[in-house]
């Protein structure tokens, strides 16, 4: 499994990578969602976006949009990861084509539920 | 002297203070509760307790001696040593099986009355009793009633369940997003329960351990990840008791690793397992109350 790590925050990148790297993801990163286009055109296309909201040059609502427009890439799943919380921005997010959202600060336990209930980390036995 | 970070500190008699100070604590939680905390969890005692220590003005061993002697802390610290962490749907499958098995078998059985009754046992913060109330809210047909009786040891606990205001930290754990923005709403930096679950769910003391007195018998007990907490005697007993709270045609769900399979037979002939997918479910065996 692919993820792509969206976050304009260095730190933010790290913290995340370091989470799905322990569940055995293969990891790249962007610093903005244009970035991310960009890398997903290029390269491999990731199975998972964590996305960030708020990122200069293109922020990750405007990503999701522009992930979702392209039938090629109608197998990514998208989470929104982002200090966004109020709830007409989740609903946005939702209608937009995000599958699931995790609220800023959150536990690696929360990123790792939200994985698996998305079917990209296998269950209990 | 205290532990400092979970880590036990020699004091000045060159013994280990920490190990004194969690037996103290590991036999009054027993006592009170009947609850088990296992070698081990010295540095959970010493992170729930210090706190209360420090709010109290005082060191953590400090703290413990004051326990047997001051009823008031001994109150805090039972709410704060009693409490588990838990998450919205834990390990889903429970979940599933609700929705798509028992639930359909339970609202044929029901079908007279048209109510249902659950009992969330050994609540901690609610998210149990919640989950259960939104799968009630989309599955269950107009005109069913349901109620879910949510019990704990810890009066703290609930109260928070009464209160049904959950941090985004809490939210974010095994919540689905739609979940979120269906079920709950803003209030300030928290997020509340909307009041058409809420009213679905009341709030009983309850120690396990203690007799059920009053409870009433239930479509659906969930018991889940609780039993590991007591000594076997008091495991069985519980089991034993549980029994008859169950209805006929209802369901007893333990924990995913929990299981009835060690039980003396007397206790084990009184309960049918049934194996649905991953999930093991309990069903009062006919005729074998004792």
């Amino acid at each position: 499994m692919k993820a792509l790590i969206i976050d304009d925050s260095r730190a933010m990148r790290s913290i995340l990578r370091r989470i799905v790297t322990s569940l055995d993801f293969e990891t790249d990163e962007a610093g903005h969602g244009q970035e991310a286009l960009e890398r997903m055109e290029s390269g491999p296309v990731p199975d998972v976006c964590l996305v960030d909201w708020n990122m200069p040059v293109m922020d990750g609502y405007t990503f999701i949009t522009k992930v979702r427009a392209n039938p090629d890439w109608r197998n990514v799943t998208l989470m929104m990861v982002t200090t966004e919380s109020e709830q007409q921005q989740i609903v946005r997010a939702l209608a937009a084509g995000a599958h699931e959202y995790v609220i800023k600060p959150f536990t690696p336990d929360a990123i790792a539920e939200k994985l698996e209930m998305l079917g990209l980390v296998g269950g209990a036995a | 002297m205290t532990a400092q970070d979970g880590h036990p500190a020699p004091d000045r008699r060159g013994m280990t203070t920490a190990t004194d100070t969690y037996e103290s604590v590991s036999a009054l939680v027993r006592r009170e509760t009947s609850m088990i905390y296992d070698a081990g969890k010295e540095y959970l005692v010493e992170a729930r307790l210090r706190p209360l220590a420090a709010a109290a003005g005082c060191t953590v061993d400090e703290y413990v001696k004051r326990l047997p002697i001051d009823p008031v802390e001994r109150r805090k610290a039972m709410d704060a040593l009693t409490i588990n962490e838990t998450s919205w749907f834990r390990d889903h499958a429970p979940y599933q099986v609700f929705s798509d098995v028992l639930l359909p078998r339970l609202l044929e059985a029901r079908a007279a009355t048209r109510h249902l009754r659950i009992w969330s046992a050994a609540c901690s913060s609610g998210q149990e009793a919640y989950s259960l109330a939104m799968l009630l809210d989309q599955h269950l047909p107009a005109g069913w009633t349901h109620e879910i009786v949510a019990t704990d040891v810890s009066t703290a606990m609930l109260e928070r369940v009464r209160n049904a205001r959950y941090s985004a930290v809490e939210v974010n754990r095994g919540l689905p997003a739609t979940a979120l923005v269906r079920y709950f709403a803003r209030a300030g930096n928290e997020w509340e329960i909307v009041p058409r679950l809420r009213e679905h769910v009341s709030t009983r003391h309850l120690n396990l351990a203690a007799p059920y007195d009053g409870l009433g018998s239930f479509d659906l007990i969930m018991l889940r990840n609780v039993l590991i907490y007591f000594d076997q005697e008091t495991k069985h007993d519980i089991l034993r008791r549980m029994r008859p709270m169950v209805a006929p045609h209802g369901y007893l769900m333990l924990g995913s690793s929990e299981t009835t399979l060690d039980l003396p037979p007397d206790l084990a002939a009184q309960w049918r397992r049934e194996q649905e997918g991953r999930v093991q479910v309990h069903r009062p065996a006919t005729g074998a109350l004792t």
